[in-house]
């Protein structure tokens, strides 16, 4: 491996220049830009959460005024959630590998491709502009009538930005669903598919249902903020928990789009690193799919507290818990898969680790919110902030970087410090696992969220928890790094560095412009680790 | 859909070396009608999302109707149901002479297409300037939420609500035919270039399709708003 040198034509070599890239309609250069993008919101969104841990290690509200608190984790919440989450794995990864995966020479509509890029760079710009310029307070749920009578902070602006990058995510959404379903290689079943592409296209179908419902919602709020138009005005007879039941409509089911993805990057590296097929390979597939589907019905069970009616309570809790059926049936087999398998430990495979044990534990606290009496104790405490982070950042972050690790010799063509990949993974389980175990205790013992000061007798949790967020950071700049490093000095990485199935392994590394020197044909079923040679290492 | 209206500068701008390729076939894909297919699912997808963007709005309408029978017939009441019904029946002619035109692009009918084409815009701009006297009209008479509404005597609060919606419902319509326009236009231009072959004119389809759409909501929203409890009225 170490011999090998890089290919000679690539994606990254055969156009130079700003303008090659800025006008590019390869999905591989596309998938690269918003990297670009999404890791300039992470390192933003990272700011503001050291701006709010730094302000919890005291029980006064020392550092920052309210005002400046309350525009802290605002835009915390709206840079990650909308600009990394959202986009992490479907606009990086999936642009990169899944026309790789099926053998296409790009998604179907590239130029629209382009577009949406463009769109979300945009919207981007918008919303970071009202955050530079005044900033934003309404929590990055924009809950009426505060967002439309109270605020005096940069709610339009903000609103016109996630507005503008909805569209972003609808029209990646489109592309990707045509893309699987018009170019898939010859012999490419529907069943042969690697599950990461199901994973997507589960995600899209959530993103052309889901992102239209939240734009129209934010639509309605800038009506009604800007023009004074009354739909969820109380004193005409408006509903402001019409907003909230909007704005759940399409804000639960989107973190189905930011967990799903990651679960579909974790199917692969799984297989790859325990040299085995997936277990019940179909039932995993479905279960994105029912992930999917279950995942719009389950929106109310963020306004038990909010006056809904009891009994459709009842049958939000009840459906709330059978989303752990499909997120159990993947969970377990993951574990079936690894079970008797020749596990290879590499980096991927400790971000996979991590994945497990804190989606885990996400998934299970999920439960005790779903519960109508439960959560009555534990709404708009720091045990759901938690929750969601266990979800958001323990699983999704997670699962990205596993998939960045994972692809990033098949990205750049070459190979990273495999030690300090796993140096990495072990520094973000520890320093994740110390930010967040203690908010499910804080929030439990009733300390609510977004407030910048609190009882004395919180504030060992609180150091425990921004002590956590330190060691989390360094977690997180490592890969920086080391992946900074290995495109200057990495070995070459060879066509298939993991031994791993799948026709992007079998291209070259970086791959051609046109992905394929031929139409490859597709004659196995996906994961046949079989006939694998076993690694260990 | 605009992809597939690119589709030209891309296909004449590379080459690459299959000599029988079609100019318009974009080089991802292998066939024509593969890539017909795919544009024609990727615009079907986008209409399924159109329909979740105006269900939004459609949710609040179901919602507040049946919380505010009273000011939903009280305020339907307001509008003119004869502006209402003209634009009803210039937009089914739109959809005819769209559909007209899509016929005329497969049978390789150049100058047909384009007087379709012209008239589909022609048609569509009637729609916009009738509303136009309408939202004027319910400026005069202070209807419009926020900016200078005035209830009556004797008019129930909620009213605001229903014309809010009224607004805002026909006001996203209108911004749909806007854009439908600027889509009519490219292909009037690509069609007066003589673009089009009944072996390929996908652009022509897709914008049809398109027009359709905002058409149809049209035919959902004009008894939505307009003829709430119109029979009752009469008596």
């Amino acid at each position: 491996m170490t011999t090998t040198a890089l290919p000679k034509r690539t994606y990254l070599n055969h156009e130079f220049g700003i303008k090659s890239w800025l006008l590019t309609k390869d999905h591989k250069r596309i998938g690269l830009m918003y990297l670009v993008l999404v890791f300039l919101a992470f390192v933003l969104g990272g700011i503001f959460a050291a701006g709010v841990r730094a302000e919890l290690t005291t029980p006064a509200g020392d550092l920052w005024s309210s005002d400046t608190y309350n525009k802290l984790f605002t835009m915390h919440g709206i840079m990650m959630v909308f600009f990394v989450l959202i986009p992490a794995v479907p606009a990086i990864l999936g642009n990169f590998v899944l026309p790789l995966m099926i053998g296409a020479k790009d998604v179907a509509f590239p130029k629209i491709n382009l577009i949406s890029w463009y769109i979300f760079l945009i919207g981007m710009i918008v919303t970071v502009s009202a955050m530079v310029f005044g900033g934003v307070d309404t929590g990055w749920t924009f809950y009426v009538p505060y967002s439309t009578q109270a605020s005096n902070t940069n709610v339009m602006v903000t609103g016109i930005g996630v507005f503008i990058t909805g569209f972003s995510s609808i029209l990646t959404g489109v592309n990707f669903m045509v893309t699987v379903h018009r170019m898939r290689a010859p012999g490419m079943t529907w069943f042969r598919l690697p599950l990461l592409v199901w994973a997507l296209y589960a995600t899209s179908l959530v993103q052309i249902l889901g992102t239209p419902v939240i734009a129209i919602t934010v639509f309605m709020l800038a009506l009604e903020r800007g023009l004074g138009f009354g739909i969820f005005d109380p004193t005409l007879g408006g509903d402001p928990v019409l907003f909230q039941h909007l704005f759940w409509f399409y804000s639960h089911p989107a973190v189905y789009i930011m967990i799903l993805p990651p679960m579909g990057v974790i199917s692969e590296v799984i297989a790859c690193f325990s040299r085995k097929s997936v277990f019940g390979y179909s039932f995993v597939a479905f279960s994105s799919l029912a992930i999917a589907v279950f995942g719009f019905v389950v929106w109310a069970h963020h306004l038990f507290v909010a006056g809904i009616s009891p009994y459709s309570a009842m049958v939000f809790s009840f459906l709330s818990f059978a989303v752990a059926i499909p997120s159990a049936v993947k969970t377990f087999n993951w574990t079936a898969t690894m079970y008797k398998g020749a596990i290879w430990w590499k980096s991927p495979m400790f971000y996979v680790f991590g994945f497990m044990g804190l989606f885990l534990v996400g998934g299970l606290t999920g439960l005790f919110l779903a519960s109508l009496g439960l959560d009555v104790h534990l709404h708009d405490t720091y045990f759901v902030v938690a929750h969601f982070h266990y979800i958001m950042v323990g699983g999704a972050i997670m699962g990205f970087f596993a998939g960045l690790h994972y692809y990033w010799p098949k990205i750049t063509g070459r190979m990273y410090n495999d030690t300090l990949g796993k140096a990495s993974a072990v520094l973000v389980f520890v320093g994740f696992n110390l930010t967040f175990f203690p908010q499910f205790i804080l929030g439990y013992l009733g300390m609510p969220r977004r407030y910048h000061a609190y009882p004395p007798e919180f504030q060992v949790f609180n150091v425990l928890s921004s002590a956590g967020a330190s060691v989390l950071a360094i977690g997180y700049l490592l890969p920086v790094l080391y992946f900074t490093y290995s495109i200057f000095k990495g070995q070459a990485a060879g066509n298939n560095p993991w031994g791993a199935t799948g026709l992007e392994w079998t291209t070259q590394s970086p791959p051609l412009p046109e992905n394929f020197p031929d139409q490859p044909v597709v004659t196995e079923e996906a994961y046949d680790y079989s006939k694998r040679e076993i690694k260990v290492a | 859909m605009p992809d597939a209206l690119a589709a030209h500068a891309e296909a004449h701008g590379h080459s690459h070396g299959h000599a029988a390729h079609h100019p318009d076939l974009q080089h991802h894909f292998e066939t024509l009608e593969q890539q017909k297919e795919a544009s024609t699912l990727g615009m079907w997808i986008f209409i399924i999302q159109e329909v979740m963007f105006f269900g939004g709005l459609l949710a609040a309408y179901m919602l507040y109707r049946i919380w505010y029978p009273t000011a939903w017939s009280e305020g339907s009441a307001e509008l003119n149901i004869q502006l209402g019904g003209l634009n009803t029946v210039v937009l089914i002619l739109s959809s005819l002479t769209m559909a007209l035109a899509v016929r005329a692009a497969q049978t390789g009918k150049q100058k047909a297409l384009v007087g379709f084409l012209i008239a589909t815009i022609a048609l569509g701009t009637v729609f916009l300037v009738v509303k136009g006297f309408e939202y004027h009209d319910k400026w005069v008479l202070h209807h419009v939420p926020g900016l200078n509404f005035q209830l009556e005597e004797g008019q129930v609060p909620q009213i605001a609500i229903f014309l809010s919606l009224y607004f805002a419902l026909t006001g996203l319509h209108a911004l749909h035919m806007v854009i439908g326009f600027v889509l009519m236009s490219v292909i009037l231009w690509m069609a007066l270039r003589k673009r089009f072959t009944p072996e390929w004119y996908t652009p022509v389809e897709m914008a049809g399709l398109y027009w359709h759409f905002v058409d149809i909501v049209w035919i959902f929203l004009f008894p939505l708003l307009y003829l709430v409890d119109r029979a009752h009225q009469v008596q």
